[in-house]
């Protein structure tokens, strides 16, 4: 939902609009450092750029691929992708993964299907216009070069994943589907039934599975990366626990790949998996990977509402059911308790269509979803009381199975409607469904250059473990895309330019990175231990949660992250002193897993309260309240905030330093949005 | 550098090299199937002649001793009877054989039971298999012992060929109510056995890839089940109820 | 609602284990199965009585991770996995036994806990399409009939969660395993290693200490993706095949 109307933004400050750099927000909880820049991407035409880049990085030759050896932190889309083709070429791979199995990454979890700029259906889809609505889907926050190899390369991975036996759907000719996904004007999106990131999944788990079987390829389940080794200013390694036997383990390699997935669960209701976490990231950060963007965060309006307090994950449902449901609450506070079906026509607010008349309902994810806390913040909000109000508004399919018939919006949304019934135990066709936005999908991550490398030598970041591609907003069906572009097509060839200079000198578990990132992981662990305090882990994951949702969530204003960063520094102090974590470091001990994630969510939490502190505008998913047009709507400020923040762990003690890289854009023009 | 097959540290097994498809579960299954089969088309035509009782003595004792020199004179008296015979045996084995492999395999496929298990799907003649299956052999042996090896009849305590009368040899053993009970529930175990083998051997074969093949194959099975053990049922409640004499 | 629960808890592999009964109470209908079980972990907690362990992943229905056996049946009475299971399918009042997936194939880690690391190796024997990297031709340059295409779908949707094996009398995997010769097979990528693939696939089956499949249809019945009983059929004839082809 994101081909809107464009009218081109020249320092458009029609009303009393401060210039730029008077407002330092942040000032006081961060240091400015240098800035900082890609110096990766070649330069000339964007459309060379990735060729030249490929032909400029060095090879290694295949009789020296098995003496080197890569780690990789995670088996989804981009993790499990890498190490299939790492494996085929030779190197000597080790996969990490959490799960009892790579295949339970939470890739497997997305829905709605894989863009690729095939142009099959001839209706004028390109490179170009994938790689230009991808930027402008992303409110011209992210990387032009990236964003262009993305593009470039979605069309062999659908020839890559076919060739696997994923089975897309297809026409009756035999030749593939596509549909027109997220409100864009081309049909360059392939799916598999609502199941296409569970069949790319098990796709790219297969082809790792095989390389497994030939030897280039260890797994490593139920292994959690706790540690990253960073030797000599080289990342050379990770300490993980298995956690079936809680031995610490010491892993060394000549590179690291992270591949973790998003850190979505920092509010912690979100559409995330239980273990999705940001530890293996934020230990890097630690160590000196940026953090970049960590207050971009996607969040999906049309969600199953929260049911309770006993809520532990948010379910997500396909948007498309905006297309033929209403979506209203009542206009009268004191209706919210009643039966919706008593509710008369006249008392009910559709208020999309009514802020919004030529959207309507199909308004993009971040307004439908801002809207949609701004009715239930007023008290208008609907369903079972959680807390002290209704978190829910109602999408009605009433009119529409008048105007289509229920088998027509049965053949349609069949999946959907029983997925809900199953949840809510309320039926659809009778009852209106009720939404609520949940946190989906986060742009933020650790900063990178065109070779996917972070700041720290050696340490490669791909999929939604990275920034790079996305920039403030991400477009519906492109989270797969990266996560394959990454695993199957970047990262093989960028990690064998940082390979030509290997193998590294051997070091040893001796080595006083080691035993220092040793120390450091049964330190914490022992300490998790020792508290003994009153309150359990998940008690202060839902307190965080509440924090992030209500303050860093879709709307921000200064006063209240100021407020938030407070509440997480005194979340953090409580935690350290009254965590109780029962059971032993030595087994099985799901309670300990958490708490190490929890740990790093809160600092992760602050960072996040920071950078959105820092970024005064409106952009892409976030609406920040000091930075609206007079009709209330998202105002972005290019002039101040056309770049990336990238963060630095200032230490323990000390604020995170914020470098800078600015955003050129050279192949496309900025715009602002509108759609009123 | 661990093995890179297995899961360091662990003794979980690891992969099979130089698999051969004749070594596999599914070929003892095909082995089950296919012996299994054997005796479908066996006890088909074992009801047929037993049906002829309702034909009368001299028609029965015919048939009967006309199996004894079907295929003469290029086989020698006895030829067909022996060749069955060789031919059953071997099924038999193969069946039993393969049985007691499968269910071994099974109960170690489950070293640790359930306090609580449903078994939501199965029809309970999938359950009765294995005891079914050690009910029949019995039943056979006795079968054997009663009407082929020893003719026993239970009724006038002779055994042997003396009579060399077949027909006599039925009536008098069930006029006896209790053998004829013995028979009939060794009939309603052949059912429940047919009813889910037929339908399982089809399975086995591969003959039942869709929905609607599933579902054909299942009414079939049934069908004989009932045909089967409903037909030799027929007899010996004939004699009990004096309609056979 | 009020329950008793009666749950295995087992300390570690060697443990022998037993089942333990918990009474639990103020949980509302609108709760997850899980959920439930983390209100439950949460009073352990407090208690000082170390909390039940249990796998759960995405929490709505994919990645199969969640694997309980809820009264004698996989993934509770209703068809669909643990993690979509809601309290609304109990009553107040009733007792609920708890066990972890009973196989010898599955080894129990600890107390609801299973290893399902064989299913990974039955894959690594076979289940997949060779095709490296870059290799791949144009992707419509073979058309699928949409029939076959269909039916690959169909049986790829299966999650991998083991409840088959679970339900199945026999402890057999075959369903699982049909389900991956069937996808794989019905696709003209996967035609070239079909045979080999089949031998290979069954013979690590039986190697993981797999029972056998009698065709009793309670692992479909159990499977929380529908996954059909056909899929069994065409792993026998795949099989059959194989051997004719002298595999």
């Amino acid at each position: 939902m994101t081909d809107m109307p464009d009218t081109t933004l020249t320092s458009d400050r029609s009303h009393d609009e401060p210039s730029p750099g008077q407002y330092d927000d942040a000032a006081g909880y961060y240091t400015l450092g240098e800035p900082i820049a890609d110096t990766k991407a070649p330069a000339g035409d964007i459309a060379d750029r990735w060729q030249t880049r490929k032909f400029e990085a060095r090879l290694v030759n295949p009789a020296n691929r098995r003496k080197l050896s890569i780690i990789i932190v995670g088996t989804g889309l981009a993790g499990g992708a890498a190490a299939a083709t790492l494996g085929e070429a030779g190197y000597n791979v080790k996969s990490f993964c959490y799960q009892d199995s790579p295949r339970r990454a939470h890739s497997i979890a997305a829905q709605g299907g894989i863009n690729a700029a095939k142009n099959y259906k001839e209706d004028g889809d390109s490179t170009h216009r994938l790689f230009y609505d991808t930027v402008k889907g992303g409110d011209y926050r992210s990387r032009e070069s990236n964003v262009y190899r993305l593009a470039e390369v979605s069309t062999n991975i659908i020839d890559q994943c076919v060739a696997q036996g994923v089975p897309f759907a297809r026409e009756y000719g035999g030749l593939l589907d596509n549909r027109s996904f997220g409100g864009v004007q081309v049909s360059r999106t392939f799916y598999a039934r609502g199941q296409t990131g569970q069949q790319l999944l098990i796709g790219a788990y297969q082809a790792m599975e095989r390389q497994v079987k030939l030897g280039t390829v260890t797994e490593y389940t139920r292994h959690e990366m706790l540690e990253v080794i960073v030797a000599d200013g080289q990342a050379r390694g990770i300490i993980a626990r298995d956690m079936v036997t809680g031995e610490i383990e010491t892993h060394l390699a000549d590179v690291v790949v992270l591949a973790s997935g998003g850190y979505g669960n920092v509010f912690y209701l979100s559409t995330n998996a239980m273990g999705s976490n940001v530890t293996a990231a934020w230990r890097a950060h630690r160590k000196g990977a940026y953090m970049a963007n960590p207050c971009y965060t996607q969040i999906h309006p049309t969600c199953i509402p929260v049911s309770g307090d006993h809520q532990s994950k948010l379910t997500l449902m396909s948007e498309s059911l905006r297309n033929d449901g209403r979506i209203w609450v009542p206009k009268k506070a004191e209706d919210c308790g009643k039966d919706p079906r008593d509710i008369p026509e006249e008392d009910r607010d559709y208020y999309l269509e009514r802020i919004y008349p030529s959207f309507g309902n199909l308004v993009p994810r971040d307004i439908a979803s801002r809207q949609a806390k701004n009715m239930c913040d007023e008290g208008r909000g609907v369903g079972p009381m959680v807390g002290d109000f209704r978190r829910g508004v109602y999408l009605d399919f009433k009119d529409a199975i008048a105007r289509l018939g229920k088998d027509a919006i049965e053949e349609k949304y069949d999946n959907l409607l029983d997925m809900y019934e199953r949840i809510t135990g309320e039926n659809p066709y009778e009852v209106p469904m009720r939404i609520y936005p949940a946190v989906h999908y986060v742009m933020g991550g650790l900063w990178v250059d065109y070779d996917l490398q972070s700041t720290i030598k050696g340490l490669f970041v791909t999929g939604e473990a990275n920034f790079s591609d996305h920039g403030a907003n991400r477009l519906g069906a492109s989270a797969l895309m990266q996560g394959l572009a990454d695993g199957y097509f970047v990262l093989p060839h960028t990690i064998r330019d940082y390979l030509a200079d290997g193998p590294f000198p051997e070091i040893g578990e001796d080595h006083p990175a080691v035993v220092e990132a040793r120390a450091d992981v049964e330190g914490r662990i022992e300490k998790f231990l020792s508290i003994n305090g009153n309150r359990s882990v998940d008690s202060f994951h839902r307190e965080l949660g509440h924090i992030m949702w209500e303050y860093c969530g879709m709307e921000r204003t200064a006063e209240g992250l100021r407020k938030a960063i407070d509440m997480i520094r005194e979340l953090k102090r409580e935690f350290w002193s009254d965590l109780k974590v029962l059971g032993t470091a030595d087994s099985l001990n799901q309670s300990l897993e958490k708490a190490g994630r929890v740990a790093d969510f809160i600092e992760l939490g602050e960072l996040m309260c920071i950078d959105a502190l820092n970024r005064r505008e409106s952009c892409g998913g976030h609406f920040r309240g000091e930075s609206q047009t007079e009709d209330g709507e998202a105002l972005r400020h290019d002039d101040e905030f056309a770049y990336v923040a990238a963060w630095e762990w200032g230490g323990q003690d000390g604020t995170p330093i914020l470098h800078k890289e600015e955003l050129v854009y050279t192949a496309i023009e900025m715009k602002q949005r509108s759609y009123k | 550098m661990a093995n890179p097959v297995t899961t360091p540290g662990s003794k979980r097994p690891t992969l099979v090299d130089g698999a051969r498809a004749s070594r596999t579960s599914i070929a003892l299954k095909l082995l089950m199937a296919l012996s299994g089969l054997a005796f479908v088309g066996f006890v088909l035509g074992h009801m047929y002649g037993n049906l002829k009782a309702f034909s009368g003595h001299d028609a029965f004792n015919e048939y009967a001793y006309h199996l004894k020199e079907l295929g003469e004179p290029m086989l020698p008296h006895m030829g067909f009877i022996w060749i069955m015979r060789g031919g059953l045996l071997l099924a038999l084995i193969i069946h039993v054989a393969c049985a007691i492999e499968l269910t071994r395999r099974a109960r170690k496929a489950r070293p640790v039971q359930y306090v609580v298990k449903k078994h939501t799907g199965a029809i309970p003649a999938s359950r009765l298999m294995r005891w079914g299956g050690l009910t029949l052999f019995l039943f056979i042996v006795w079968h054997l012992v009663n009407f082929t090896f020893g003719k026993v009849n239970v009724e006038t305590g002779e055994t042997g060929d003396a009579a060399g009368d077949p027909y006599n040899l039925l009536v008098d053993t069930f006029d006896v109510w209790w053998m004829t009970l013995i028979y009939l529930v060794a009939m309603a175990m052949l059912g429940a056995h047919l009813h889910h083998g037929v339908w399982s051997s089809m399975q086995t074969l591969g003959l039942t890839g869709t929905a609607e093949a599933r579902a054909r194959v299942k009414t079939i099975s049934f069908a004989l089940a009932i045909v089967i053990a409903g037909g030799f049922s027929l007899v010996p409640i004939a004699v009990l109820t004096g309609l056979i004499d | 609602m009020n329950l008793t629960l009666k749950i295995w808890r087992q300390t570690d592999a060697v443990d022998k284990g037993k089942i333990h009964t918990y009474a639990i109470s103020g949980i509302s209908q609108d709760m997850s199965f899980l959920e439930m079980l983390d209100v439950l972990n949460e009073q352990l907690n407090e208690q000082g009585e170390e909390p039940v362990a249990f796998d759960s992943d995405c929490r709505e229905g994919i990645c199969g991770m969640c694997s309980l056996m809820i009264n004698g049946e996989p993934h509770g009475p209703e068809v669909t996995t643990t993690c979509q299971l809601h309290m609304r399918s109990f009553n107040d009042g009733d007792t609920i036994t708890i066990e972890p997936w009973r196989s010898g194939a599955f080894p129990v880690v600890k107390d609801l806990v299973v290893d399902r690391s064989a299913f990974d190796r039955i894959i690594q024997s076979g289940g997949y399409i060779s095709a490296n990297t870059g290799s791949a031709p144009e992707a419509n340059s073979v058309p699928v009939p949409r029939d076959n295409a269909v039916r690959a779908f169909n049986v790829a949707t299966c999650i991998g969660c083991g409840a088959c094996v679970a339900a199945c009398p026999n402890g057999s995997a075959s369903l699982f395993l049909g389900a991956k010769i069937t996808h794989l097979g019905e696709l003209p990528q996967g035609q070239p290693e079909r045979w080999s693939r089949v031998v290979d696939m069954t013979a690590q089956h039986d190697h993981e200490g797999f029972g056998g499949c009698t065709n009793i249809g309670e692992c479909a019945a159990a499977c929380p993706k529908e996954i059909p009983l056909d899929v069994i059929s065409q792993l026998n004839k795949d099989l059959r095949t194989a051997m004719r082809h002298g595999h």
